[in-house]
């Protein structure tokens, strides 16, 4: 067990789409199995080993319960990124919204220097909603349509669908980024977003 | 499997419990007088170590030897406690590190002062079942880090426990609720006690209770509210009788006898309040006796943001979990300051539903870890536990940045791998340094402790050191490192920030037998010492105040009566001293009621009279 990956582990094939409800009732299941609990009578090596295999099925579950984190999973399984080494990649902006990010870069290195002037204010602030939109559409779009074009894919096509999978999470990555810049020049902090953010990616 | 005890180790108070065979049931198991809460309250006397009732009774006469309320120190160096103990009446050690208490002429680690607790409910336990207990089930905050939940363990193995579960105080309520009431579903535990508030939201669901996330403040409790009633006591004291304390010289706050005899009248004037819209104060003091009375608005203006400031950790929590207070099924009060009406209406407020609380919130954690201690001996199989990890967990990377391993509201046991190298050719130590917190940089996180992995000397780059960090059922760390080139463990030393060696844990299990508790019969006396002193003050300072106020032969008898009582309390019999005591009692008895009597009139005096009538309709 401590060897598979997290769709095996619930004994699920290597596909977006999951029925949440009976990947519960499987995790319970397996919790129940293997918990330490369970086995407090077992020898020291047993009930270490006990403990990472209800370790693994924790994390797994955490995973592939969140639509995005499964989706970023998904991405690091194909392409053999399990264990993490070094820090995470720094988020890229996505070329199509080069342009647009420029705008909001300048504004905001502004901010740093000084004050800022009220049009200013009001012009970030109806930015970062737009941004905020726009996140929500990327998430959607990851959880929904390409979670469903990964899989209906054909093998050839995989290549593919996994380069827009990670484009896609890049994208979501660098606006939550730039909102919470937003949000931190505009003295609207939003901590819990901030603590998300320094939340890496699983690793196992 | 042999016997698991289940012990709520409180601020406050603690109690041991165990699940009875033939019903199923929990039970609290009760000390020879039929009180199931111990009070968490040890002192050290010249004669030995003495827990519980007897120790709480002292607290005001021996306030520097008498340690309270020291979960709120457990785990914790020098800086997190400065503002604590400036209201702390007993001394500590200075230094750096760990907190070490200067009491009874020793210096004492919490987790020692929380063994000799820990030794009581176990002995407690043991004249029950008639055999010895080695092992239990604790319970600690769930908002408890590391170094507190380590410290908890240390003071189970000093009173020679092997504690073999930490179990969160709010998740053990829900095991109590639910076996016994809880309907399936999403309830949210809201657990204020003494010193520490939790909130934890659980699914309940085919006997599984897992926990989607939990929230908290380890430093916010009933003593809390008692501290700023006491300080607002203060402030009116000082105005109200500046006349008696300028001509004795008294700086009440600098007395901490004065001090605590206010903290102890404080809280037992915002007890009576949860019941009773207004309530009198009464605080003998050496040259004057203060009285007023108080009522639970202005209780309420005072408590209220503290109150308040228990709102924002639920509504974190509920954010964690994904839900909105319309989610929550259920919700179930614990701990003693649930109690106060205010506390009640704002969680009402908040989740938009009544609290439950049909189970005695003093007992209802107790009740909880006897059962997972029953989980754990095999006898309950169809309950599983999954609790997750309050506080994110992290190492320091390149610039004090902290790098997340494992966030915080991760289900328990659960576990991160992470790849190092060396950065010098022929580096054999690399260091690693672990924290806990929710914050960006290193210094504002709370440091677990350094990790040293020896490796055997290669180019710079060349290792590949794969480091395990894993959170076991209890909450608490463990690491593996191995270099993966060579295949061979790597050597770890651990170095806890806030913690005790394992050399520090052995030698205070030898201290704690040359340390001995008070046996029954010197605890007896000590107690009966302890009451004869509590009279001979009040006597004292009755017979200053009064001594015009009643006939030179009742002053007479009561002079007589102390006297007897001085001369028996010198002695060592027991039975001598009690009947001394109550004689002095006696004596009093008229001389009270006089007294009592005048500051009433006194009071009237003052004020006139329809003011106090209409204050009283
Ligand atoms: N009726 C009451 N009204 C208000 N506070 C109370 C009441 N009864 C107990 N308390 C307070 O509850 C706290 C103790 O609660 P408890 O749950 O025993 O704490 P702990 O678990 O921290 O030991 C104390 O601060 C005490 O003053
Ligand atoms: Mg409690």
């Amino acid at each position: 067990m401590l060897k598979q990956d997290y769709f095996s582990v619930f004994g699920l094939p290597r596909k977006l789409a999951i029925d949440t409800a009976e990947l519960q009732r499987r995790f319970y299941a397996l919790a129940r199995e293997h918990h330490p609990d369970f086995h407090q009578a077992a020898p020291p090596e047993e009930l270490a080993r006990v403990e990472a295999t209800s370790a693994l099925v924790n994390t797994a579950y955490r995973t592939l319960r969140d639509p995005i984190a499964r989706v970023d999973y998904l991405v690091r399984l194909e392409e053999g990124r399990t264990t993490r080494e070094g820090a995470a990649e720094k988020p890229k902006a996505p070329p199509a919204l080069l342009q647009e990010m420029f705008e909001i870069q300048e504004a905001l290195a502004e901010a740093k220097t000084g004050a800022l002037d009220a049009a200013t204010r009001a012009r970030l602030s109806a930015q970062r909603e737009g941004l905020r939109a726009r996140l929500k559409d990327e998430e959607a779009r990851l959880g929904a349509s390409l979670s469903a074009r990964w899989d209906g894919a054909a093998p050839a096509e995989r290549p593919a669908v996994l380069a827009a999978l990670k484009e896609a999470l890049a994208t979501r990555a660098y606006l939550r980024t730039v909102i919470d810049d937003l949000a931190e020049a505009l003295g609207e902090d939003e901590p819990s977003r901030r603590e998300d953010k320094r939340v890496a990616h699983h690793r196992h | 499997m042999s016997r698991i005890i289940g012990i709520d180790l409180g601020t406050t108070n603690s109690l041991v419990a165990y699940v009875d065979e033939a019903t199923g049931l929990p039970r609290v198991i009760p000390d020879a007088e039929g009180r199931p809460l111990l009070p968490s309250v040890v002192a050290f006397t010249p004669d030995g170590i003495v827990v519980g009732e007897a120790a709480r009774r002292q607290l005001a006469r021996r306030p520097a030897d008498t340690v309270y309320s020291v979960k709120r120190l457990m785990g914790r160096g020098h800086e997190d406690v400065k503002d604590e103990m400036r209201f702390l009446p007993f001394r500590i050690v200075p230094g750096e590190g760990l907190v070490k208490l200067a009491v009874g002429g020793r210096e004492v680690t919490p987790p020692e002062v929380s063994a000799a607790v820990l030794k009581a409910l176990k002995e407690r336990a043991e004249r029950h079942f008639g055999e010895p207990i080695e092992k239990a089930v604790v319970t600690v905050p769930a908002y408890f880090n590391d170094a507190q939940r380590q410290a908890t363990k240390d003071a189970g193995r000093i009173a020679g426990l092997d504690v073999v579960r930490i179990v969160n105080e709010p998740t053990a309520a829900s095991l109590a609720y639910g076996l016994q009431r809880l309907s399936e579903g999403v309830i949210a535990v809201y657990d204020l006690g003494g010193g520490t508030f939790d909130v934890s939201i659980l699914r309940v669901k085919g006997g599984v209770f897992e926990v989607l996330a939990t929230n908290g403040d380890t430093h916010l409790g009933g003593d809390d509210l008692d501290r700023v009633l006491a300080l607002w006591l203060l402030e009116d004291i000082a105005v109200r009788h500046h006349a008696e304390l300028d001509r004795d010289c008294v700086d009440l706050a600098r007395d901490p006898e004065a001090m605590q005899e206010l903290r102890l009248a404080a809280e037992a004037a915002k007890i009576r309040l949860s019941s009773e819209e207004r309530t009198t104060l009464t605080i003998p003091f050496a040259g004057f006796t203060y009285r007023r009375d108080i009522t639970r608005a202005e209780l309420e203006r005072l408590v209220e943001p503290l109150v308040t400031r228990t709102l924002g950790p639920c509504r974190r929590a509920l954010g964690d979990a994904g839900l909105t207070p319309a989610d929550i099924d259920e919700i179930v009060l614990v701990g003693g300051s649930t109690r106060v009406p205010l506390v009640r209406r704002r969680v009402q407020e908040l989740f938009g539903k009544a609290p439950h609380s049909q189970l005695n919130p003093d007992e209802v954690v107790a009740l909880g870890a006897a059962v997972q201690a029953h989980i754990l001996a095999g006898g309950f199989t169809n309950m599983l536990l999954l609790d997750v990890t309050p506080l994110s967990l992290g190492i320091e990377s390149l610039g004090g940045i902290v790098n997340v391993l494992i966030p915080r509201n991760t289900t328990i046991p659960t576990s991160a791998r992470e790849m190092f190298t060396t950065s010098v050719d022929g580096q054999t130590l690399v260091d690693l340094h672990v924290v806990q917190g929710e914050r960006e940089l290193v210094k504002d996180c709370r440091s677990l402790g350094r990790f040293e992995l020896r490796i055997d000397p290669m180019p710079a780059g060349m290792p590949k050191i794969e480091v395990t960090f894993l959170i076991d059922a209890n909450g608490i760390l463990q690491v593996q490192a191995k270099e993966q080139r060579s295949g061979k463990a790597a050597s770890i030393e651990v170095k806890p920030t806030y913690g005790l060696s394992e050399t520090e844990v052995e030698q205070m299990i030898e201290d704690s037998f040359t340390y001995a508790e008070a046996d029954v019969a010197t605890r007896m006396l000590i107690e009966a010492r302890n009451e004869a002193d509590t009279v001979l003050v009040h006597a004292g300072r009755a017979l200053k105040q009064g001594a015009d106020l009643v006939p030179a032969e009742e002053r007479a008898a009561i002079e007589a009566a102390v006297a007897a009582l001085r001369a028996a309390r010198g002695g060592d019999d027991r039975e001598r001293i009690h009947e001394a005591t109550t004689a002095v009692n006696r004596a009093t008895e008229h001389l009270a009621e006089v007294l009592m009597d005048a500051a009433l009139k006194g009071a009237l005096g003052s004020r006139r009279a329809t003011e106090i009538l209409g204050e009283r309709t």
